[in-house]
């Protein structure tokens, strides 16, 4: 058994791949740094496309494929509580569904995602079925209608197979801020998976599904992805529909995409992006094939990105940042180095001011999106005798603390007399932090940096401490404010848990640049070696 | 909050007893208020948009001793478009409660505002006609409150760039108070989104809401402190009530609630520069009650400063009551009410651009000051002008007829008398009726030239106003055409002499009275259709023939 992954190997590995001589890239495997509890070790493969391929060749059938996916939901449900709603009866049925018509020779019976598992994370609607956002509020609340992404996953075949685990209504980093359950981090029980959408994250991670939608408004899929170790990948604003997701500060929300590889993340990506008339705000930029740039590894040329500036954030490496992380992501820098690109330090002069502002705006929306929840049309309802005291009850009783505090800082910050001080200065930082990117980005394709100033933290570590948990917000902040997509791969390992803790690499590009995020992101997941992102809970039998 | 109350309060009774599946039950007493509002609704006067049924004249301009009044309107308009501001429910006032609903307008988790481009052609339009600037980008801003009738908690409104604003609208006050030219600013116009109704329960135990008007589109329209007499108000409101329904942007039904205005009062001595404590005035139903609630309040104002007790006058909302012809405190203001604006994250900018105004500045219709000043042109009088001005159906009625050829004044004579009288009493619009244009100037045509008498021509009028067809038509039909052949008269009036010997001496003995005697008998042979100047001419020349 080799000893728990140390950054500095990672490093090691990097600066020994072979020399840019070789016309193909080979993979480097004399460093054992992969923990050996895992299965399968090497680059990580479409889950979608096996599944596809399966399901056009007959050599499996859906019912088949949902029934692997549903006894390991089982078997591992107990400890990660990824899920507030499984439904394991429908999908079971739907699969059935689609063997059926397969079967029967049925055109267009295997649609783009026929026969995938999609975890939806709780803040989406799905008609008919429970969507609470994670608060007590909402408890038995079923929506009339499909969100839009949800709606286009289904329409493209996908089943939905639950809802999973969140921070009340997307606040939070942890997902202990659920009303309903706390999820474990399927790399360690005893670890927060990240969040908010940490259910997501931990279903994925743990192939209880095999993709998710989660959303991200200061960071929540890309944080929770790089703490589980799955692929995160949080669009544009606007790329894709905000139209039935429950609203926590409508300026930056946006629906995201976890996948336990590149190539499964960009084809939820492919389905769930574009124009709806439901959603304002929604772009009506092309969408292409994200998945058509994504060469498989037997293609690549020996330095697949040469040609590619980088910029690496030096705000984002220093004091506060995990030092393990900073080795992975230097660690990580150098690896794309050698995959042709070139790689410079950058300075986002404004990057600190990220993380006050988006509290003051985040919190300034929420306590407007928030006020909805007063009981009087669903929802709980607390009998009282006054109207004052159907609003309050119903709010105090309904709303977890973390909830009401943001909901009292947003309304406080847009309070008159307080709202220059505030909401307008925060607006102010924001346009600053807008314009550093940009500047940044004419001279870089892509900036990285860290997901999170830290692996995965013990559960109970920073509940008490919402100051640190929103400082752990840093590294992802200013990409909301900035509108920005950004996609996170898993990068490597720190020391921690029973065989080391996963590290995402945040990778960030300029509006609508999903497609070369993904391509860059693809290629370095594919040649990275020696790592495998499956977590050891799934070797136990 | 108070404001929705009032919107409550509006509800008409036939809704109060029908209780739909869908709404949640609220148990607050809230119900207060609905007795007077329901009085007030008993008694409120069928609209008659002209009409202004004031009292007196003298009622109007009350002794003032010294103090004026400082009057400035805010008024609600309800847009008729096809679908509501932000989702595509339609709204149908008094239909079934909940019944025009979906997740959107009723604020249901998720769910987005999609913005009704009909709504910023209306606005748009308005702010024309009201001679405002265009702002050619605005956006959507958040009013926060809670209340059981605003689903979200927020209702989506402009607030610091509203899309049309520093207007003007000009207007004539009716004779019968004294007339004269007004020009009233307008500070602003905005968007914004209508909130539901509350259905309190007979015990007031608990209360429903019904959120079929949740969303319905409305324009704020708010003047400057302008006016100083409530008939100037009331005629403010009468005009814009004018200028929706020539726009076609709403109906502007007080009744229903399509026009809705606040009034706010202040009062000062003459000669004092800085305004004097506003009250705001709700629940008037009317023109003449907003006239009359006004005009009260000021009164109640002035009588306050001349006993001394100015500092009883406080910043509140009262209401009128139609019952007692007073207002009522409400409501006090406790300080600033804190909405907590910010600029509506969901909705994008609205961005105009001067070809959409263009477009929109060319399909405008000829408005009321304009048609006012063309009558007035043409030499009708300014009793005359208002009339037809009034209502744009009788005044496009009107224009087409002069297109047909006829004579303005009696084309207005027509309209203002005979046909006025009976679209009062059948309680018709003008475009209601079976008369065309067309048949109106045939019909003035006809008495023109001698075809039928004027007498003839009323009879041929309410034909033609009640079954319809053509005055031709009627003429034959009905043979009613004038007989204007002397010959034919000459054998009639020689019938008539020689039938009535006794009455021909006596007339001859110099009861010469006794020619109408002859005349009436002669028609009465004609069946009404002898050319009376030709037979009274005729008549007269054998009676005085020896």
């Amino acid at each position: 058994m080799p000893p728990p992954l140390q950054a500095h190997r990672l490093l090691i590995s990097h600066r020994r791949l072979p020399t840019p001589a070789r016309r193909r890239l080979t993979a480097v495997s004399s460093l054992q740094s992969a923990p050996a509890t895992t299965l399968a070790p090497g680059p990580a493969t479409s889950s979608i496309l096996s599944i596809r391929e399966s399901l056009l060749s007959g050599e499996r059938t859906a019912a088949n494929i949902t029934s692997d996916y549903l006894s390991r939901l089982r078997r591992t449900e107990p400890s990660l509580r990824s899920f507030i709603h499984v439904a394991d009866a429908a999908a079971e049925r739907e699969a059935e569904e689609l063997d059926r018509r397969i079967a029967s020779g049925e055109k267009d019976a295997v649609g783009p995602l026929a026969g995938v598992l999609v975890g939806v994370k709780d803040n989406l609607c799905t008609k008919n079925m429970p969507s609470t956002g994670g608060s007590r509020i909402l408890d038995g609340y079923r929506p009339a209608y499909d969100a839009t992404a949800v709606r286009r996953l289904r329409e493209a075949g996908a089943i939905v197979v639950g809802k999973t685990n969140l921070d009340e209504f997307g606040m939070g980093s942890t997902t202990e801020g659920s009303a309903f359950q706390v999820t474990t981090n399927p790399w360690d029980d005893s670890r927060v998976p990240g969040g908010s959408s940490g259910g997501s994250a931990s279903a994925v991670s743990a192939r209880q599904c095999v993709v998710s939608l989660g959303s991200d408004t200061g960071g929540s899929v890309r944080q929770p992805a790089s703490f589980c170790g799955v692929v995160g990948l949080k669009p544009t604003y606007g790329r894709v529909s905000r139209f039935g997701l429950m609203a926590y500060a409508s300026s930056l929300d946006v629906v995201g995409c976890f996948g336990s590889s590149v190539f499964d993340t960009a084809t939820i990506l492919s389905v769930v992006a574009g124009h709806d008339k439901m959603d304002s705000t929604s772009s009506s930029q092309d969408v292409p094939d994200y998945t058509s740039e994504l060469v498989s590894l037997d293609l690549l040329e020996s330095k697949p990105l040469n040609g590619l500036r980088i910029g690496i954030i030096q705000e984002t490496l220093g004091e506060g940042v995990d030092t393990g992380v900073v080795s992975s992501i230097k660690g990580a820098a150098s690896y794309l180095e050698q995959l042709g690109s070139v790689v410079d330090e950058v300075s986002l002069p404004s990057f600190s001011l990220g993380l006050p502002a988006y509290y003051i705006l985040a919190s300034s929306e929420a306590s407007s999106n928030l006020s909805r929840y007063d009981g009087i049309r669903y929802g709980r309802q607390v009998s009282a005798n006054d109207l004052n005291e159907i609003y309050g009850e119903s709010r105090a009783n309904g709303l977890g603390h973390e909830v009401k505090m943001r909901i009292l800082m947003g309304t406080y910050a847009l309070s008159a007399g307080y709202y220059d001080a505030y909401y307008k200065r925060a607006q102010q930082v924001r346009t600053l932090v807008k314009e550093s990117f940009k500047d940044a980005l004419e001279k870089y394709d892509i900036l990285i940096s860290p997901a999170a100033p830290s692996a995965a933290y013990k559960i109970g570590e920073k509940i008490n401490d919402p100051l640190a948990m929103y400082a752990g917000d840093i590294m992802t902040v200013n990409v909301n404010l900035a509108g920005l997509p950004a996609l996170v791969v898993p990068c490597g390992f720190v020391e921690g848990g029973p065989v080391g803790l996963p590290v995402g690499l945040q990778m960030i590009g300029s509006p609508f640049s999903e497609g070369s995020l993904l391509r860059v992101g693809h290629i370095f997941e594919q040649t990275l070696q020696n790592f495998s992102f499956v977590p050891p809970l799934l070797a136990e039998r | 909050m108070a404001l929705t109350l009032l919107r409550g309060m509006r509800t008409p009774v036939s809704l109060r007893s029908n209780t739909g599946l869908f709404f949640n039950v609220l148990r607050p007493r809230l119900s207060h208020f609905t007795t007077r509002a329901e009085s007030a609704q008993a008694t409120e006067p069928k609209a008659v948009p002209k009409s202004i049924q004031l009292a007196t004249k003298e009622a109007a301009e009350q002794n003032t001793q010294g103090f004026e009044a400082i009057i400035g309107i805010e008024t609600h308009v309800q847009l008729s478009t096809v679908t509501k501001a932000f989702c595509s429910c339609p709204y149908d006032y008094g239909s079934q409660p909940n019944s025009t609903v979906c997740p959107t307008c009723m604020g249901h988790p998720g769910t987005l505002p999609v913005l009704n481009e009909r709504v910023v052609e209306c606005a748009v339009k308005l702010g024309l006609a009201l001679n405002c600037e265009i702002s050619m980008t605005s956006k959507f801003d958040r009013k926060q409150y809670f209340y059981p009738d605003l689903p979200k908690g927020y209702q989506i409104s402009q607030f610091d760039i509203p899309i049309a604003k520093k207007g003007y609208v000009d207007l004539d006050l009716p004779v019968e108070f004294g007339g004269g030219h007004r020009k009233f600013g307008i500070t602003r116009v905005h968007m914004e989104e209508d909130a539901g109704k509350l259905l309190h329960s007979e015990s007031g135990s608990y209360s429903q809401v019904d959120l079929n008007r949740a969303g319905v589109p409305l324009l704020e329209i708010v003047s400057e402190p302008d006016m100083r007499t409530g008939i100037e108000a009331a005629e403010y409101g009468a005009e814009l009530q004018r200028i929706v329904r020539y726009l076609g942007v709403s109906n502007g039904n007080m009744q229903e609630g399509s026009l809705r205005c606040d009034v706010n009062v202040s009062v000062r001595p003459v000669g004092q520069s800085e305004f004097g404590t506003k009250v705001e005035i709700k629940n008037m139903n009317s023109f003449s009650e907003i006239n009359r609630a006004i005009d009260y309040e000021i009164s109640r104002q002035i009588m306050l400063h001349k006993e001394g007790q100015a500092d009883q006058i406080v910043q509140e909302t009262r209401l009128w009551d139609e019952s007692s012809q007073k207002t009522f405190t409400m409501r006090k203001k406790e300080g600033l009410v804190n909405y907590r604006y910010f600029p509506e994250p969901d909705l994008p900018e609205v961005v105009l651009t001067t070809d959409y105004i263009d477009e929109i500045s060319k399909s405008m219709p000829e408005l009321p000051e304009a048609k006012r000043r063309r009558y007035e042109n043409m030499g009708l009088s300014m009793q005359d002008v208002l009339f037809l001005a009034n209502d744009d159906n009788v005044a496009h009625f009107f224009d087409s007829t002069l297109e047909y050829g006829a004579d303005a004044k009696l084309a207005c004579n027509w309209i203002m008398s005979d046909i006025a009288a009976y679209l009062k009493n059948e309680k018709l619009s003008i475009h209601e009726t079976k008369l065309t244009p067309l048949e109106l100037s045939e019909l003035i045509a006809s008495i023109k030239n001698g075809t039928i008498s004027g007498k003839i021509g009323k009879e041929i009028l309410f034909e033609l106003i009640a079954k319809g067809g053509t005055v031709k038509g009627v003429i034959e039909e009905k043979d009613l055409v004038q007989i204007a052949d002397p010959a034919a008269i000459e054998a009639m009036v020689d019938k008539v002499i020689a039938d009535n010997p006794k009455q021909l001496e006596e007339y001859r003995a110099g009861k010469t009275k006794l020619q109408g005697f002859f005349a009436g008998q002669v028609m009465k042979a004609s069946k009404g259709k002898a050319n009376p100047v030709l037979l009274n001419k005729i008549l007269g020349e054998k009676l005085n023939a020896k």
